[in-house]
């Protein structure tokens, strides 16, 4: 990822690639597509038969000004194609690098649908449907499939928000598995359900070579504009020649009148192309589908694969994130952080057994405790094989934990666990240990109860922590009028008191996926457009259903069928930069059409005071730039050829985005490419008319 | 610019500001079916007895595409009317002048000009037509004409407010309330503050009266053909001319001034407009007549925040507006009183106590340069077109002002509806760049603005100015359009340029000069006018249908605000801009050039 980033804006391979392209890419069926450029194209062609004509000696103009404007024509459209190849080149690389670089789950494929049976490590992305794999604790399930034997806890938090590990087992309601999930204790052999396929990649691969790149909506919309745009400076330019006739006409009838000679002439065809050209949109235009590229490469280089550039634009659009808890908003696991002694028991003897109990378990939880007693009460870290000690692990069956030594038997495991453990011992489970468990359960924690024997000794109290960063981040977002919803399992009252710590607008608590669905249906018919990561088979329907969704790599294959992105790092946080980046996208397109349009200004007062210059020598005072006459069109062409090559880089990296309010945005944009755009032109034509004369 | 052009700038539009609410929210309660004041008790039964005539229900709301070709239709059928009229009024009463029947080219022209709101007048009214064609065909589509702006404007309103509908409100009923309950009431009461004025209002014969000081003249004698007959010597023969008498034209006259100054009319009983007289006889008729030209479009901006629930928005259409009229209005004052360069060695230009100074040819003395330049930038923003002095003599930029002002394509104020809706239109094209500037699909007052929305304001923006630029280039380099122009030369293209744009954008005024009473400028002419108006009622209507379809988004700190200073300056910026762009070229060549030549002398 990091290395996709540092790509240099000029590669040398794909300038190269990109240069020539730009002359392939002169075949009339590309043009066509653009409507803008389609127009500068047949400008060349039309010039260029100018410029043969005048080299028979009966020209318009002299043929090495008809042949300077001819050429600079041409490199306008070369340098429209060169950054459309350019941005495609940068996509291909990307798409390559990906190849090599997409993150693999090793799976132990088996031979047999037994757990003796011959086992071989293969990439997750190998497996075939009916390929069986074994799964055993740590594990990630490589894809979606059926339980064949055995049965195990399985964490399937990062789908369900549910941070409680559920049960599944071969045969029955509980034998499905997904992709992405982990196995927490004993094992699996699972029966690959679906072909993971490239499917995703090949897609992707196929758009950035533009071949299947289709125009997104407000692209087609802005085409429009640009077009309706061309056609008004094209009546413009066009009707000047009847225009220059009737002048020219009647100021010789008055030359005439006073035994002069008749030297006014009309326009010349060459003059009106070049100013054509000068004015329609060329550089927006030239840029146009640059820019969508290079948009969806961003989003590669963020290791997010759009399915199309629409899911790119609606990113922009977004008003609702949901986002899982779980990973996205808290640290995927819980952590304990203190310790609550039963009546008669010392604070200090929970943590010893409850740090004993959790000493070989291995569990992000189980290692948390062991942290807390040392912080607290500096229990040191034992060696429970060397204290002769015996550990127990969390199976599905006893959904406990502990350790066995020196005749004591320790337990940590949840509330309703413990209570049939120690009653089933002869002892009995405190009123006051009850009092807690719910009291932690109110403010958002989970409990775990630690007995010694039939004795509760007290309540270890585990808690979600919420990512550091996050909610500076959701105030961001909030600035820039994005709503954040967070999803959990958890019941509502700790869902509020998360929900309040990590700064979310709102949450939805006991989240199931019929929830989920209505949820985003609620919004969407509030006219808002709603984004959401997901992973799981049961978020498909939600996916489907939001406007922007975020498959994780991890998750199945029904979940990245129904999500419009893949984030192959499988990190839900990216949505925030998946906003970014639809949003960077579209503010390119505007201020480079604001910066277009509005360097229109100066190229009249270039081109004007000298394209009448026989008729009415008077308009000469609106030189202001005071350009040399006879290189003012040429110097004014070539400006509005060379800022295409100028703006490459802000059509490929984007306009610098900011997590501000609209107003402050529009402010912005509008100072440095509308106001900009007006004098910038000013500066360039006069400094390049010197130059030109220079030579 | 002296004071007193100040002064009665600041006047003009404090005046007319102080007006929009009132009337805005009134208006406003009429498209909304809320109570009148008494007025929907007293003219409810006229409504509904017109329902029942026409056979529509009141309720019964139409989609875009039925309310437009109601319009169309409503229209069409206008068009005919008055041309019937035209061509048949020897045999109808009311023709105490006996005017003949007017010629096939002129009737089309006129026809169309009236139904469309442009009121262009190739004709010369107190000569033409008779006193039933003025009533029935012109003074009538002066009312519907400018309904049937409103009505469409009332559509795209509720296209904007509503959603998930396809609904628009009903093109008929639209139609009945803005006549009844708008405009016929503010005719009225302006009628009779120009009638004690001294407007007049009367079905009597033409009047003669006997001239203080009897003159006589020498004309060349012409023949059959018109042409001058010479002498053997070669020189003209020329008959003298007694005049003793003069006649002088009257007729119902209050009535048609009041609809076609509230109506952005403009065309005049008269022939030179509201410079003759008996159209505008003194300062205060001058005032309310110039006012009343801004006062219903400006309102509509204030019904529009109404309409829309957020009042802001009204006014910040309103600011755009005002920012531009001021922007125009002001060197348009400046350049008029400060008079022509040429006659500086000749004459005192400025102004003192007997002498409003400036540039006087072509104005009333009556009523100086200030007031002729206000009316003139006031009429060409508004789509109104009458005129209390020629456009045609103001100085090279002063003349620029009015007519760049109506190749604005006229939403400065703009026609009764027809000016707010273009102005939306620019809105909407304004807020589609603004919108990707802030990185969101961009959409206004929880409107998406998707392809579809561009592609019909894309038309609606070329639309205008395709048919001035195409119009004038047909004109200037054809025999029969250079006929047209009295001047040659620069001025005879400014001539050409003004009548085009004119009628290009609905607007109606003339800048004198333009013989366009010829069967190529009436027919190209009244193509024009056609173009320019359907071509963009029928895309504004699917914009209309298009946007009441969509769901509403709710605004968050993301969505771009359109209440904000920012965001007038963009919108003037828009329509700045692509008027500039597209006329730059073509001004050169005309008042631009003119002017330079002037101050090089």
């Amino acid at each position: 990822m990091s290395s996709a980033k540092a790509r240099p804006l000029f590669d040398l391979p794909i300038v190269k690639r990109a240069i020539v392209d730009s002359f392939t890419k002169l075949n009339p069926r590309h043009q066509l597509r653009n409507p803008v450029m389609f127009v500068v194209f047949l400008g060349s062609i039309l010039t260029t038969g100018l410029y043969v004509h005048a080299l028979t000696g009966q020209g318009e103009a002299k043929p090495s000004f008809i042949l300077g404007v001819t050429l600079w024509l041409w490199f306008t459209v070369l340098f429209a194609n060169f950054a459309e190849a350019m941005a495609e080149g940068r996509g291909k690389a990307q798409a390559d690098t990906l190849r090599k670089a997409r993150r693999d789950t090793p799976a132990k494929k088996l031979s047999a649908p037994s757990r003796d049976a011959q086992q071989s490590s293969v990439s997750a992305a190998t497996l075939r449907k009916g390929d069986l794999v074994l799964c055993e604790p740590g594990d990630y399930i490589p894809a979606d499939g059926e339980v064949a034997d055995g049965v195990a806890s399985v964490d399937e938090s990062a789908i369900t928000g549910e941070s409680a590990p559920v049960i599944r087992e071969s045969g029955g309601d509980r034998s499905s598995v997904t992709g992405g999930t982990r196995v927490l204790s004993d094992w699996l052999v699972i029966r690959i359900g679906v072909n993971p396929g490239e499917a995703f990649l090949d897609r992707m691969i196929s758009m950035v070579e533009g071949a299947k790149r289709q125009k997104t909506p407000n692209e087609i919309a802005l085409n429009i504009l640009l077009a309706g745009f061309t056609i008004v400076c094209l009546l413009a330019v066009v009707t000047l020649m009847p225009y220059s006739i009737y002048a020219a006409n009647s100021v010789n009838v008055a030359l005439i009148a006073a035994s002069q000679p008749a030297t006014a002439a009309p326009v010349t065809t060459t003059i009106l192309v070049a100013l054509l050209v000068c004015l329609i949109p060329t550089t927006i235009g030239g840029l146009l589908s640059a820019i969508g590229i290079a948009g969806m490469d961003r989003m590669i280089q963020k290791n997010v694969i759009a399915m199309s550039g629409r899911a790119v634009e609606a990113a922009g659009d977004v008003d609702v994130l949901l986002l899982d808890k779980t990973g996205t908003i808290t640290l995927g696991n819980r952590q304990a952080v203190a310790f609550h002694p039963s009546n008669g028991t010392h604070e200090r003897d929970v943590a010893d057994a409850a740090q004993l109990s959790s000493l070989a378990d291995e569990t992000p939880e189980g290692r948390s405790v062991v942290v807390l007693a040392k912080e607290k009460y500096g229990i040191r870290d034992r060696q429970i094989h060397e204290m002769g000690a015996h550990f127990v692990p969390f199976t599905a069956q006893t959904r406990m934990s502990g350790v066995n030594f020196d005749h004591r038997m320790i337990r940590k495991g949840a509330a309703a666990a413990i209570e049939a453990h120690v009653q089933s011992l002869g002892g009995e489970f405190p009123a006051e240990v009850q009092a807690t468990v719910e009291a932690i359960s109110r403010q958002g924690g989970t409990p775990l109860v630690v007995a010694d024997g039939p004795k509760v000794l007290g309540t270890i109290e585990l808690k979600d922590i919420v990512k550091g960063g996050i909610k500076e981040r959701f105030a961001e977002l909030r600035a820039m009028g994005i709503k954040t919803v967070m999803i959990t399992g958890d019941n509502p009252l700790t869902a509020a008191a998360i929900a309040a710590e990590a700064g979310v607008d709102d949450f939805l608590a006991q989240a199931t996926p019929e929830a989920k669905l209505k949820l985003i249906r609620d919004y969407q018919a509030g006219g808002r457009l709603v984004a959401m990561t997901g992973d799981g088979t049961y978020d498909a329907p939600a996916l489907a259903q939001a406007d922007v969704a975020v498959a994780m790599n991890t998750g199945t294959q029904a979940a990245k069928e129904a999500g419009n992105m893949v984030d192959l790092d499988s990190n839900p946080t990216k949505l925030i930069e998946v906003v970014e980046t639809g949003k960077q996208l579209l503010m390119t397109r505007g201020s480079l059409t604001t910066f277009s349009i509005a360097n229109d200004v100066s190229k009249y007062f270039a081109i004007i005071p000298v394209m009448f210059a026989s008729t009415y020598p008077v308009l000469g005072k609106l030189n202001i730039m005071h350009l040399s006459p006879g290189t003012a069109v040429l110097s004014a062409l070539i400006f509005n050829a060379l800022i295409i090559i100028a703006l490459i880089p802000i059509a490929l990296r984007g306009v610098k985005y900011r997590p501000k309010p609209a107003s402050v945005l529009l402010w912005n944009n509008i100072l440095v490419y509308g106001i900009g755009g007006l004098i910038i032109p000013f500066i360039g034509i006069k400094a390049i008319d010197l130059l030109v004369n220079l030579v | 610019m002296t004071t007193t052009g100040l002064f009665q700038i600041a006047l003009y539009l404090a005046v007319l500001l102080l007006l929009v609410k009132p009337l805005g929210s009134f208006m406003a309660r009429v498209y909304r079916f809320q109570p009148l004041f008494g007025l929907d008790l007293a003219l409810g039964p006229i409504e509904h007895l017109t329902y029942k005539l026409c056979g529509v229900r009141k309720d019964d709301e139409q989609n875009w595409k039925t309310y437009a070709l109601s319009c169309l239709a409503f229209n069409l059928l206008g068009v005919l009317a008055v041309y019937v009229l035209q061509r048949v009024q020897t045999m109808l009463p009311l023709n105490p002048a006996a005017m003949s029947a007017v010629s096939p080219d002129s009737s089309f022209n006129t026809a169309t000009s009236f139904a469309t709101n442009t009121n262009w007048q190739g004709y010369v009214g107190e000569s033409t037509m008779s006193y039933l064609t003025q009533m029935l065909g012109l003074t009538v589509q002066n009312f519907v004409s400018a309904a049937t702006g409103m009505a469409v404007l009332a559509a795209l309103i509720r296209g904007i407010a509503r959603k998930t509908t396809d609904k628009l409100g009903s093109f008929w009923v639209d139609l009945t309330r803005s006549t009844l309950y708008i405009l016929l009431p503010l005719s009225a009461l302006l009628a009779i503050v120009l009638l004690w004025q001294g407007v007049p209002q009367t079905f009597s014969k033409y009047k003669t009266a006997n001239v203080l000081q009897p003159s006589s003249y020498t004309t060349p004698h012409l023949d059959k053909d018109n042409t001058p007959v010479k002498d053997a010597k070669g020189n003209p023969v020329m008959d003298t001319v007694n005049v003793a008498t003069q006649s002088i034209a009257v007729g119902p006259v209050a009535s048609q001034i009041a609809i076609k100054q509230l109506g952005t009319n403009g065309g005049g009983f008269f022939n030179v407009n509201s410079a003759h007289p008996l159209e505008n006889p003194t300062g205060l008729s001058n005032f309310l007549e110039v006012l009343a030209i801004l006062l219903i479009p400006a309102a509509l901006c204030y019904t529009f925040g109404l309409m829309v629930g957020d009042k802001r928005q009204g006014w910040t259409v309103l600011a755009a507006m005002v920012i531009i009229f001021l922007a125009l209005v002001i060197p348009c004052v400046h350049f008029e009183q400060s008079g022509n360069p040429t006659l500086n060695a000749l004459a005192d230009q400025h102004e003192t106590a007997l002498q409003p100074g400036g540039n006087m040819e072509g104005k009333e003395a009556r009523l100086g340069p200030i007031n002729s330049a206000i009316w003139a930038v006031a009429t060409t923003g508004a789509s109104n077109g009458s005129v209390n002095s020629m456009h045609d003599s103001f100085t090279p930029l002063g003349g620029l002002c009015p007519l760049w002002m109506i190749q604005l394509s006229e939403v400065v104020f703009g026609g009764v509806g027809s000016g707010l809706y273009g102005m939306l239109i620019y809105v909407i094209v304004a807020v589609f760049i603004a919108g990707l500037m802030v990185g969101r699909t961009p959409e206004y007052l929880g409107k998406k603005i998707e392809s579809y929305e561009m592609k019909m304001a894309a038309i609606i923006v070329l639309v205008p100015p395709a048919l001035c630029l195409i119009g004038t280039a047909i004109a200037c380099v054809s025999p029969a359009g250079l006929l047209g122009p009295s001047n040659p030369g620069i001025h005879g293209f400014s001539e050409m340029l003004y009548g085009m744009s004119s009628q290009g954008n609905n607007n109606g005024s003339a800048f004198a000069g333009l013989n366009a009473n010829t069967p190529f400028y009436n027919l190209l002419g009244g193509i024009l006018m056609l173009f320019s108006r359907y071509w963009i009622v029928v895309p504004t209507l699917a914009i209309a249908g298009s946007l009441a379809r969509k769901k509403l988004i709710p605004a968050s700190a993301g969505t771009l605000p359109t209440h904000t200073p920012l965001f007038v300056f963009l919108l003037v910026s828009t329509v700045i801009l692509v008027g500039a762009l597209t006329f730059l070229p073509a001004l050169a060549l005309g008042p631009i050039v003119e002017h330079l030549k002037l101050i090089g002398l």
